[in-house]
């Protein structure tokens, strides 16, 4: 009896002495949960979400993109067309970086100089500065000659870092280990553990409006429970990456909000349209047979075949929009007339007999397993929708590092699958970035259709394609990227399933702007 | 002895050029972790540059020999994603996962002793009937949904302990640990216990069979003839021998703390090598994956070589020279 007595008056002191424990965080303090760890300090080493969304903090760019991916001044206060193959940018006066130093066009120079020259960088940020002549006109002015017309140079701007040019011979290991870590950028860096957590001060001299919070600490936990878990434990006061299957249950939760944007990653398909017969698909008692999915009917029934309202609400919990194009209709360069196809399963078996398979055929699909948002159940579902329209379909997924190099490049250095789902992000935060990389043909000494592993090919949507890129004026531009989608939808160049919902759970009272690009920014936290 | 353990060294080195030469090649099946590293709008310029600066347009057996001529100078290659010297990386690491470990261990013999010494002495009782049931389970229940359940009710249910990551750390010689901070330990608890279930469980069932077998032996009952207290009886006699067998088991246990600490690291945030080695396995960070593969052997092979002379020092009948097998 007095054993069990000293356990719980223990218990009881430990609790006590625990809650005490927990230290209570300052007003002015943020904690936030982020899903994945930038690689590196060096803002020009690797070119990789987490890595850049850090460097918006620390370092700024010269243009920026709000959360709808307009893009707005940054370190550049204006910027003007002067010629096809000249842009004049002015800059902000009176920025200075972290340690006092002023900023000026030097800074630029010094950063497009580095920018190629990283070493041993896993992928490097020089598609955006090369051939990009910078001449400097007063210390606040620049003008860029570009080889060809570049209407994109402003977009190209929101993703290079300005380090000051004192630190241009910087190598990796000195930003990593924050000893030229200094910017112009909202925070500056007080503490940096790998693996574990970044402290970030506010730069109470930035030039944009003073975000709310003073001392900020990102913390990293990939595991999607555990993130969860640390919000609700109150460790944390803001998560990215929400899962799906907690959306609703923090929700409902008093003590929580919640923030969902519709994002530009797109879910699709890609089809093999290039050689016959394609990988994995075959007849149905498994006999060899031509690549039904040449056949344009074939890959609308396949379309049709798909219920995409029903992925979204049972498989994603409400955390995506059906998808009709490569980028949602919001974004620059979308076509106002493509939606997303709607279920017709009737339709879909019409179109498969009129192309001649009234039964079917049968074929495996592949997908990476982890890469996206509830990528294998969304495979297993759509497999199961196929199936129900005749063609009798089995999945395969695999681990993301396999899955990718297979999908590039099989043993005969052919792409190896046939049809497989997988993600398109657009980088730009623009429509022709994924019509170049995905509906272009196949370049890639051009850098065009890089990531057209289906070698799908219209003449008419490079040409349009080719012309738009060309064109300085922005609603020219507008309308011809959206006529090359309509050229490319018209054909099936692949089935879109959905843009997935970017979602950001927070403490009640903290406002979270949501972003279409997945960012977590600080300067968009906000306490009411 | 020297001998003894001159031979072991050599052993060790075996082992590592194996493991080694296995995950070289193995993680190059796997897949080309140029596909993990590029961003996708790269040009076919930009991606070739990535090959070259990484040394990935070289053969895989050019490849190996440059990684061996970098390892006999002492240079195990710097990792794809973070640029850094992979040992580097790994050893920075450590000091997290080595004090998750200690004081996993430390759980182990504190929680599992008391309780399986008390099964053995009282086999019948209803106590430890429960004790060895909660054993079973500490066996057979997964360590990420065990780990998970610990978050919900420590943390979100109670809100007595931080769900997730490191506490505060202080620098003591030279090394940073957790452990000296009351605010440290607050951190370490959940992520320990949940480590440290399986081992618990394993010290539970070694302690309560040695007692059993101990508590029937003739010096024990000549001890209680003797008329010594129970205390003195269960606490010096029977202690001493059955501890051998578990410093043993749980000196090998340890090295497989340290090695295979993933699952807790991941679902506990936790900054330690473990969760480096997931994060290297999933972007194909060769590097990193074959240091950390060298690091464990050597972490294995010195644990054994301790265990075994320990051993020896404890056991006047154990001859080294019979461990060769």
């Amino acid at each position: 009896m007095s054993m069990t007595m000293t356990v719980t008056k223990f218990v009881r002191l430990a609790a006590f002495s625990l809650s005490l424990a927990a230290t209570p965080t300052m007003a002015q303090d943020l904690v936030v949960g982020l899903s994945a760890e930038p690689s590196s300090l060096d803002p020009h080493f690797h070119n990789l979400a987490p890595n850049n969304q850090l460097s918006a903090h620390i370092f700024g760019h010269l243009v920026m993109r709000a959360a709808d991916q307009t893009l707005i001044p940054g370190l550049a206060e204006s910027w003007r067309v002067v010629d096809p193959l000249t842009w004049e940018f002015k800059l902000r006066k009176g920025v200075t970086f972290h340690d006092g130093t002023p900023f000026t066009v030097d800074d630029v120079i010094a950063t497009f100089e580095r920018v190629p020259n990283v070493p041993r960088s896993p992928s490097n940020f020089s598609s955006y500065t090369r051939g990009r002549q910078i001449t400097k006109i007063d210390d606040h002015t620049m003008r860029i000659t570009t080889g060809v017309p570049s209407p994109l140079l402003p977009n190209d701007f929101t993703a290079v870092a300005i380090i000051p040019k004192g630190v241009k011979d910087a190598t990796t290991e000195d930003f990593n280990a924050r000893k030229t870590t200094n910017g112009t950028g909202p925070y500056r860096i007080l503490d940096y553990v790998q693996g574990d957590r970044i402290v970030l001060e506010r730069n109470d001299a930035w030039w944009g409006p003073k975000p709310h919070y003073k001392k900020v600490t990102l913390r990293v936990i990939r595991s999607e429970p555990s993130r969860v878990a640390a919000l609700l434990a109150g460790d944390v006061d803001v998560i990215e990456a929400v899962p799906t299957t907690d959306v609703a249950r923090l929700k409902a939760d008093q003590r929580l909000s919640v923030f969902e944007a519709t994002g530009s990653r797109l879910i699709y398909f890609k089809m093999e349209m290039h050689r016959s017969p394609a990988p994995f698909v075959t007849a149905k008692d498994g006999s060899r047979i031509d690549n039904p999915l040449l056949d344009r009917r074939v890959r609308l029934a396949l379309s049709k075949a798909i219920n995409r309202e029903a992925i979204a609400a049972r498989i994603m919990d409400g955390a995506a929009r059906p998808a009709g194009q490569f980028v949602p209709d919001f974004i620059f360069g979308a076509s106002p007339n493509l939606k997303a196809e709607r279920f017709d399963l009737e339709g879909a078996r019409r179109l498969l007999a009129e192309a001649g398979y009234p039964n079917g055929f049968k074929m495996t699909i592949f997908g990476p397993n982890g890469r996206y948002v509830n990528d294998t159940k969304v495979i297993e579902a759509i497999a199961q929708m196929y199936t129900r329209a005749g063609v009798d379909t089995s999945i395969e997924t695999l681990p993301p590092a396999n899955f990718f190099s297979r999908a590039s490049q099989g043993a005969d250095g052919w792409p190896e699958f046939g049809m497989y789902l997988t993600g398109w992000g657009s980088s730009t935060g623009e429509g022709s970035d994924p019509l170049r990389n995905i509906a272009a043909s196949f370049d890639a000494a051009n850098g065009f259709g890089q990531s057209n592993r289906s070698r799908y090919s219209n003449p008419k949507v490079d040409e349009l394609l080719k012309k738009a890129i060309a064109t300085m004026d922005d609603t020219e531009r507008a309308k011809l990227l959206a006529e090359t989608n309509d050229v490319a939808f018209a054909d099936q160049a692949i089935i879109p399933i959905h843009y997935q919902v970017n979602i950001w759970a927070a403490k009640k009272g903290i406002t979270v702007i949501p972003r279409v690009d997945e960012w977590t920014l600080l300067t968009g936290i906000s306490k009411q | 002895m020297l001998a003894f353990i001159l031979r072991r060294l050599g052993q060790a080195l075996l082992v590592i050029g194996a493991m080694v030469v296995i995950v070289f090649f193995g993680v190059n099946v796997i897949g080309d972790p140029v596909w993990m590293l590029i961003s996708p709008e790269m040009d076919q310029n930009a991606i070739e540059a990535t090959k070259v600066a990484l040394g990935l347009d070289k053969s895989i057996w050019e490849q190996f020999l440059y990684f061996i001529w970098g390892a006999a100078q002492g240079d195990m290659g710097r990792s794809f994603v973070h640029g850094e010297p992979a040992i580097k990386l790994i050893l920075s690491r450590m000091p997290a996962t080595m004090e998750l470990a200690l004081v996993a261990l430390l759980m182990a013999v504190f929680i599992g002793l008391p309780l399986g010494v008390y099964a053995g002495l009282k086999p019948d009782s209803r106590i430890s009937k429960s004790i060895m049931a909660i054993s079973i389970l500490g066996f057979s229940l997964p360590t990420f949904w065990v780990g998970l359940m610990l978050i919900m009710f420590f943390s979100v249910m109670l809100g007595w302990l931080p769900a997730t990551g490191r506490g505060d750390v202080v620098r003591v010689f030279g090394i940073e640990t957790s452990l000296f901070s009351w605010n440290g330990w607050t951190y370490i608890a959940l992520p320990a216990l949940n480590l440290a279930l399986l081992k618990i469980s394993l010290v539970i069932r070694l302690a309560r069979a040695g007692v059993r077998e101990a508590a029937l032996m003739d010096y024990v009952k000549f001890a209680r003839a003797k008329g010594l207290s129970q205390t003195r009886i269960v606490g010096v006699h029977i202690l001493k021998n059955i501890m051998i067998p578990i410093v043993t088991v749980l000196g090998l246990e340890f090295g497989s703390l340290v090695a295979f600490s993933v699952v807790t690291e991941t679902i506990f945030a936790w900054p330690g090598m473990g969760k480096l080695l997931l994060e290297a396995i999933q972007r194909l960070d060769r590097p990193v994956i074959v240091a950390y593969v060298m690091v464990v052997v050597v972490l294995f092979v010195a644990i054994n070589l301790v265990v075994d002379v320990m051993y020896s020092i404890l056991d006047p009948r154990v001859r080294l020279t019979e461990a060769r097998a």
